[in-house]
């Protein structure tokens, strides 16, 4: 059908997180421009898994760039070349007939292979563990309009709120560093008044997590705020710093 | 065994009260001595696994995902409802209960939707106390916004990510009971089967996603919180991983499923464009506000436009079918779901569909944007013309979107009575996973209310209950149930893996697919579903002789994982045909050909039907045995829906 690529995928296989990995060359043949990035491996998937071979794992749920469970770093660049959008969301249309695409796990010590284009992101996890969340339990919390809160400050409070934790500021850092993440979540509920009470432990205590995690300082060249899909400003950082800073200053 | 729904007597507005004060309680000192398991962590599941952690007992959580953040709650996009009556506009929780009753189409207990209408303005107050960043106004109160089939404005929202606000929200209270040790968190763990010891429902077998090892976990109460089955239908709007097993399984070991057959189909989906489509995305139905729905008048011009000779603007103002107009005058294009989803199928079927499939039709703005400018349409639908220009490369500014149903939600489940335990004791059901209460159609904004409900609200209370009644002395997991379970899971992956045939599990995954829509999807027939009974006899018979699984089980294994959901996929489909072959009433989203008005418009029975239909397993190639509850109105009028 006109229009349709063929494309050479240069895919980095591992077995699991302790055996090497490499880069495996495949075919990917009449891609139709119209393909989310990911139909396009289910594509290549359905032919190995027909000649008996291991199908490229890769992670994915949504396919609506809302999960966060998309990954890939595409060309060199995490969720590939379009701004502002997942992998999961990324179209064909994107690349032109014969190119060949690299695609490779994210890369960060804190965030290890499982398999293939699979990693581990619990780091993450353990890091929301550690304090993001007000410390309400079920039931007894007064009416909703009880607490009146600016329109601003919801806004902005919301605009770190839709970081979906894809992990993809951390595998664009050159420092693996977590910062983008952790002070979206940290910035939030610094923003609200339901966060005020734990405001300062809140920032100490996953900031700490992040460094037990592995993850790298920020030097400030912005590369999370450029690759990240759901467009998460750097001002964040700068709010998490003054936040830890306060926290260390109250304490001593 | 006798249906008991254990609906509270009394006045509706007193029930659920009335109830409360009535179950058991657990002695506070004895509240860790408990182990309860929960299998799912998206609304349900992690706002009662957080719940029921801040009580004092021990909670074990499971989820497939990488992260209970990930569930398929995260993708909600309108909002969450509440009759909270903040715009002071007449609402209040009998309007509320009665607007989810009438839109459910008369099919759901009166008491459960009462209830949930009740409890739907404490989880406002809850997640807004979590820092939940619902939409404001100017003046820092909460805004509302109207959805389908209400008069009222109750809908809260956050942009368009509310589901993904409230799960980050119930996700940060689950968060905080595992720092505190109270809930142990699984997850890439898949649950494979229930175990029963002396009837009860005492612990799960699992598969680590990344080890494939399979494990046994015990428990006093088992609560089921895994989300709905759409994916039955290959397509849908659903995440990928979405899927029917837990459910399934369970099924199998003796819950009963209660109206399978009730699906909510979504009228406004961007259609499909090939074979290659693995999953199909929503557009917001409020975008039926302003935009005019047609297709050509003849069948020649709907031709010429799927061939590519004649673009949309080329078809004269008098040659279009604004179809919903002209046949609904006084509700024109905002008819229901339901309603509008049909009349898209039908005219498809006539031939006068668009697009190159011919499967779509149009959902016009140029009328808006005359009107109100392109800057008012932007502000209003932005990010959804962006969205659609994203997807389908084309923009809807310039031409007209197109647009079809697409399976979206699944109104069945596991049968629960008023507690939210299904038929086998100790076995609990929450969320979408259950069938309980959107009766044959679910109203916008209605599924975040139910899931949360369920997990904060109701669940705290009745799972008390039972634990109460049975003690805390522990489960004995050395009792040979448990290692027989296991096995026998095992010696399942073990056959998937023996299979080693020429089809893979994808192909029949959309084989099902095709079979399900074509028969069993917004319009049925007794003959058309006679068939796919037939068909999917064979299908399931040839999977289990001819599908291909790589791989080993001592990996992780997509191969494995998507086979065993879509082995339980083909069984459940059996039974969605058996009970839509059962229910020879149009309702819901269901259109039965045999049942239909003089003018063809959808005929319910009230008299044969109104009943919950809830299946029993009887063993395989055995037909269910079908268990009646009938449906008791006390408080509402069942009358005959007409948009006309
Ligand atoms: C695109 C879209 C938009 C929607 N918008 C709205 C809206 O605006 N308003 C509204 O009210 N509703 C909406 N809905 C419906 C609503 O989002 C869902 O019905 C609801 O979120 C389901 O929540 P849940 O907790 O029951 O299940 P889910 O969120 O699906 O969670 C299921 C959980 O179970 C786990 N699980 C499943 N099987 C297993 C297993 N075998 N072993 C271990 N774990 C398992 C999963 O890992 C997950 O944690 C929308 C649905 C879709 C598809
Ligand atoms: S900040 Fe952006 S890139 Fe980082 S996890 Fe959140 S959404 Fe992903
Ligand atoms: S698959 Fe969910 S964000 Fe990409």
């Amino acid at each position: 059908m006109s229009g349709h690529m063929n494309l050479t995928l240069k895919v980095w296989r591992q077995k699991n997180s302790t055996t090497p990995g490499k880069f495996v060359t495949y075919k990917a043949d009449e891609i139709s421009p119209d393909m989310s990035f990911l139909e396009m491996l289910d594509v290549v998937n359905e032919d190995l898994v027909k000649k008996k071979e291991d199908p490229i794992h890769f992670d994915h749920d949504c396919r609506e760039g809302i999960c966060g469970m998309c990954s890939l770093v595409i060309n060199g660049e995490p969720h590939g070349p379009k701004r502002a959008t997942t992998t999961c969301q990324l179209h064909m249309r994107s690349f032109s007939d014969k190119d060949t695409i690299v695609i490779e796990p994210w890369r960060a010590t804190a965030f290890p292979v499982v398999k293939d284009l699979v990693t581990n992101r619990s780091s993450f996890d353990r890091i929301q563990q550690a304090g993001g969340y007000v410390s309400v339990g079920t039931g007894g919390v007064p009416d909703a309009n009880e607490i009146p809160i600016s329109k601003v400050i919801a806004d902005e409070a919301m605009s770190s709120a839709t970081c979906i934790g894809c992990g993809a500021c951390v595998a664009a850092c050159k420092n693996a560093s977590a910062m983008l993440f952790v002070s979206a979540k940290i910035s939030q509920f610094a923003l609200l008044p339901q966060g005020q009470p734990e405001r300062y432990a809140r920032a100490e205590a996953m900031v700490l997590q992040m460094d037990e995690e592995g993850f790298g300082g920020c030097t400030n060249t912005y590369a999370c705020e450029a690759q990240c899909p759901k467009e998460i400003k750097v001002t964040n950082i700068a709010r998490m710093n003054r936040e830890f800073f306060n926290a260390e200053l109250i304490k001593s | 065994m006798k249906l008991d729904a254990k609906i509270p007597e009394g006045p509706l507005a007193e029930k659920w009260n009335k109830h409360k004060f009535d179950l058991k309680l657990v002695n506070p000192a004895n509240k860790r001595k408990y182990d309860v398991i929960v299998v799912g962590t998206g609304l349900a599941g992690a706002s009662a696994a957080a719940s029921l952690a801040e009580l004092g007992y021990n909670v074990k959580a499971f989820c497939f995902q990488d992260s209970p953040r990930r569930a398929h709650s995260i993708a909600a996009q309108g909002g969450i409802n509440a009759a909270k009556n903040y715009p002071n506009d007449g609402d209040s929780v009998y309007r509320l209960f009665y607007d989810t009753i009438k839109g459910g189409d008369y099919r759901s207990r009166e008491g459960n939707v009462y209830r949930l209408a009740e409890v739907s303005v404490n989880i406002i107050d809850q997640c807004v106390a979590q820092g939940v960043p619902f939409a404001r106004e100017y003046g820092g109160l909460l805004d509302n916004r109207s959805f389908g089939g209400a008069q009222v404005s109750r809908t809260f929202y956050a942009k368009g990510q509310t589901g993904q606000q409230l799960l980050l929200g119930a996700y940060s209270a689950l968060n905080r009971q595992i720092e505190l040790g109270k809930v142990k968190m699984y997850t890439r763990s898949e649950m494979l089967d229930v175990v029963v010891v002396d009837g009860k429902a005492q612990g799960i077998i699992t598969r680590n996603l990344i080890t494939g090892q399979v494990d046994t976990h015990s428990g006093h109460a088992v609560l089921l919180c895994t989300g709905g089955y759409g994916n039955v239908f290959y397509l849908s709007t659903n995440a990928m991983g979405s899927n029917v097993t837990a459910a399934w399984r369970a099924h199998k070991k003796g819950a009963y499923f209660a109206n399978p057959c009730y699906t909510q189909i979504h009228p406004t989906c961007i259609p499909v464009t090939g074979d290659h489509q693995s999953k199909l995305t929503l557009m917001s139905e409020s975008l039926r506000n302003d935009g005019r729905v047609w297709v050509p008048k003849t069948l020649e011009l709907s031709q010429k436009l799927q061939k590519g000779e004649l673009k949309a603007k080329d078809i004269k103002e008098a040659d279009r079918d604004y179809y919903l107009e002209r046949k609904y005058p006084s509700f024109g294009n905002l008819v229901p779901r339901d309603v509008a989803s049909r009349n898209a199928k039908q005219v498809c079927d006539e031939g006068r569909g668009v697009g190159k499939s011919g499967l779509a039709v149009y959902l016009d703005f140029a009328d808006s944007i005359g009107r109100l400018g392109q800057p008012a349409v932007a502000a209003k639908y932005g990010n959804l013309f962006d969205m659609y220009q994203q997807i389908t490369d084309e923009n809807p500014y310039e031409v007209p979107m197109r647009i079809y149903p697409a399976v979206h939600y699944t109104m069945g489940g596991l049968w629960v009575d008023y507690n939210l335990m299904t038929s086998l004791p100790g076995l609990y059901c929450l969320g979408e996973a259950n069938f309980s209460d959107h009766g044959a159609n679910r109203l916008g904004a209605s599924a975040l209310m139910q899931g949360l409900a369920d997990g904060y609200f109701v669940i705290p209370y009745t799972v008390g209950d039972y634990l109460a009644n049975i003690g805390p002395a522990p489960i004995d997991a050395s009792r040979p149930e448990f290692a027989k379970a296991k096995a026998e899971v095992e010696e399942k992956i073990k056959t998937l893996l023996s299979l080693n045939g020429t089809r893979t599990v994808d192909e029949y995954h959309r084989d099902l697919g095709h079979i399900m829509w074509e028969y069993c999807g917004m319009s049925r027939t007794a003959e058309g579903l006679q068939k796919a009974k037939g068909l999917i006899a064979d299908l399931r018979n040839s999977f289990w002789k001819d599908v291909i699984v790589v791989g080993e089980n001592e990996e992780v294994n997509q191969s494995l994982e998507k086979a065993g959901r879509v082995a339980d996929f083909i069984e459940l489909g059996e039974l969605m045909v058996d009970d839509a072959l059962n229910r020879s009433e149009s309702c819901g989203g269901h259109f039965r050909e045999e049942s239909q008005t003089p003018e063809g418009e959808a005929l319910r029975k009230d008299d044969e039907f109104a009943y919950v239909a809830a299946w029993e397993f009887k063993g395989i190639n055995m037909p269910e045995a079908l268990h009646k509850e009938e449906l008791i109105f006390e408080n509402v009028k069942l009358t005959q829906r007409s948009y006309k």
